[in-house]
């Protein structure tokens, strides 16, 4: 216990250190590690309880693209683009999510269903390309420095920003772990019927979790596209990223706090590594290194790097099952929850 | 009617043969071993390729060449299901369908690797035939034929033989199949097999018709699941019904909007289709 204060009290001063110390690039590194870390900790927020949804991918492509065209045609500040990029997003999620979860959509079709949607949004980007300029990518107007306009050439302040969202992310996560909704949905991710049957809402706990999920996605892809200033629909949209989230997420383990943020972390850097180490004379070495990994992790590692972890410092500790300590832990401190 | 639309309209039931082919064998696989292959398209991807260098590289003659990419294929269904399938056999289906998905992430990083992003067509031309003003491919054509001659060989293959008489029943019912004297890993192997030959033969199909490069299974590969989810997983006739009515849209989409569009109405179509009937079009 103490020593995972000590362990967060040292990470948290080695983030407030980082712009300090860091030279740009790694700090670039460190901001897109820390968004995606944002937009996987959204994904797990379902994946945990079972719903693999492979339709974060159009939640992300809403999200980064409302705010980026309100703001070239009408020149509307993201600071009201961001929420209506949001709002469209859940639009979305309850759109497909609720008869989905109506009609008992589940498992390989709840996936298939979802992934459909993602294509749905990425497909639509590409042929509006008079507006959204299709597979060549957006470009938003830069003003340079503005608060208005949520520009910041300058890394700094993108860093602030992501490390608040991230820690945001993790205050989500955290809340629904520690919350009650989370025995209910996990009752319902075993048995959809008895857990309908002691009285739980089905419905509304699953509606939940995923409009938050939604709108959490749709957040990190706004900052994403004010951070990277140029959207492209391949890389905010579609199966590729929709994969790309729930692979990380599934490495580095949807059951722990940090898990996806670990994902996020090993994923970005071993690819950014591979990529400095191959150059860009072995395009698709790093990918295929990945990939390779991916395999080789859900095979052996389905709980995910850092659940594997925690189950092994767990087993030596105590010989319970992971879940049973959780709980026992969730009851025991029930005033840290806010973290 | 319009003479252009009627062209879209054949053209979209050739396309359809294909398409039902590769949902063939994606429904083989899930019927009988319960694991989605989300790296299907990509199998076919390897094929092409395949194809490509023996026959425009090495000067391999063509139906030699398409013979080897078959029976290639096969065997890296085999492969598959040994190394990636066969440990993950037992755990949550969602494991399976992302160790599939991994493969995917491999396999087109792994031919960027090997082969760049450039374009390649193996250089056949085949003749375009005129029929009443109405233009066919010949490509597309004999892709229809083959794809419906592959279907009706899987389907005697699966009634009259011994093996596809033990490979229904796995599907019907896994657990006492066991206790029939049925070796079940053999038989997953054989499908397996059945499966890769099958994206191998349509891998020979698409060679003649379009250009190979490392992302076309991400033009194929979403669809054929949504045809075989549309069919009911698991379905074959259900699957192979279910290409033509999303060939159809996706030919007619593209006739009145643009491609991708028609695209967005086939995905469209297909989740308003999942709620009304969540478990396939022809489920029972």
């Amino acid at each position: 216990m103490n020593l995972n204060h000590v362990l967060w009290a040292v990470g948290l001063a080695i983030l407030i250190a980082l712009p300090f110390l860091a030279p740009p690039y790694f700090l670039h590194l460190v901001i897109q590690i820390l968004i995606w870390a944002f937009i996987y900790t959204a994904w797990s927020l379902m994946g945990r309880f079972g719903f693999v949804s492979f339709g974060h991918g159009a939640f992300l492509g809403v999200g980064a693209y409302v705010p980026a065209l309100l703001w070239n045609y009408y020149g509307l500040t993201p600071w009201l683009g961001i929420p209506l990029g949001v709002a469209g997003a859940v639009l979305l999620a309850i759109v497909v999510g609720y008869p989905c979860f109506r009609r008992r959509v589940v498992g390989h079709y709840f996936a298939l269903v979802t992934l459909a949607l993602s294509q749905v949004v990425l497909l639509s980007l590409v042929a509006a390309r008079d507006i959204t300029g299709g597979s060549l990518g957006f470009t938003q107007k830069a003003v340079g420095h503005s608060w208005y306009a949520l520009q910041f050439p300058e890394k700094g302040y993108f860093y602030v920003i992501a490390v608040l969202l991230w820690l945001a992310g993790l205050a989500a996560w955290r809340s629904i772990d520690r919350g009650i909704g989370r025995e209910a949905l996990e009752a319902i991710s075993e048995d959809e019927d008895a857990a309908a049957a002691v009285g739980i809402d089905v419905m509304r706990q699953k509606m939940r979790v995923t409009i938050v999920s939604a709108a959490l996605t749709a957040v990190g892809g706004a900052i994403y596209g004010q951070y990277v200033m140029y959207l492209n629909p391949e890389t905010v949209s579609g199966i590729a990223v929709s994969l790309q989230i729930v692979f990380a997420a599934i490495a580095g383990g949807v059951y722990s706090l940090l898990g996806p943020s670990v994902g996020s972390l090993l994923t970005l850097s071993l690819t950014e590594g591979l990529r400095v180490w191959f150059g860009t004379d072995y395009i698709g070495a790093a990918n295929t290194i990945y990939g390779i990994l991916l395999v080789l992790c859900i095979i052996f590692m389905p709980q995910g790097i850092v659940g594997s972890l925690q189950g092994m410092r767990r087993r030596g500790a105590i010989a319970k099952p992971l879940v049973t300590l959780d709980r026992q832990s969730a009851t025991r401190r029930p005033s840290s929850a806010a973290q | 009617m319009d003479i252009y639309l009627l062209e879209a309209i054949i053209n979209g039931i050739l396309l359809g043969g294909v398409l039902a082919l590769l949902a063939l064998g994606l429904n083989l696989i899930f019927g009988v071993i319960d694991v989605v292959w989300i790296c299907y398209a990509d199998i076919v991807m390897c094929g092409m390729y395949a194809i490509f260098f023996l026959y425009a590289q090495y000067h391999v003659p063509l139906p030699l060449a398409f013979l080897i990419a078959i029976i290639g294929i096969a065997a890296l269904g085999i492969l598959v299901h040994l190394f990636i399938i066969a440990p993950v056999l037992d755990s949550a289906p969602i494991n399976q369908l992302l160790a599939t998905g991994g493969l995917l992430f491999f396999l087109q990083s792994f031919a960027t690797l090997l082969f760049g992003t450039d374009f390649r067509n193996i250089g056949v031309r085949l003749p375009v035939l005129e029929v009443a003003t109405i233009y066919v491919s010949f490509a597309r054509l004999i892709a229809f034929a083959v794809a419906l001659i592959g279907a009706v060989a899987l389907y005697v293959f699966l009634k009259r033989t011994y093996i596809g008489t033990a490979i229904r029943a796995i599907s019907q019912d896994r657990e006492i199949v066991g206790l029939m004297g049925v070796d079940q890993r053999r038989i997953y192997l054989v499908v397996s097999g059945i499966g890769g030959a099958l994206a191998g033969l349509a891998a020979c199909l698409l060679a003649l018709q379009y250009d190979v490069h490392p992302f076309i299974g991400n033009t194929f590969g979403p669809v054929i699941f949504m045809i075989c989810v549309l069919g009911g997983l698991g379905n074959m006739i259900g699957g192979f019904i279910a290409a033509f009515v999303i060939s159809q849209i996706i030919a007619i989409g593209g006739y009145y909007s643009s491609t991708e569009l028609s695209y967005v109405f086939a995905f469209t179509f297909f989740i308003v289709l999942m709620f009304i009937r969540p478990r396939g079009l022809f489920a029972p």
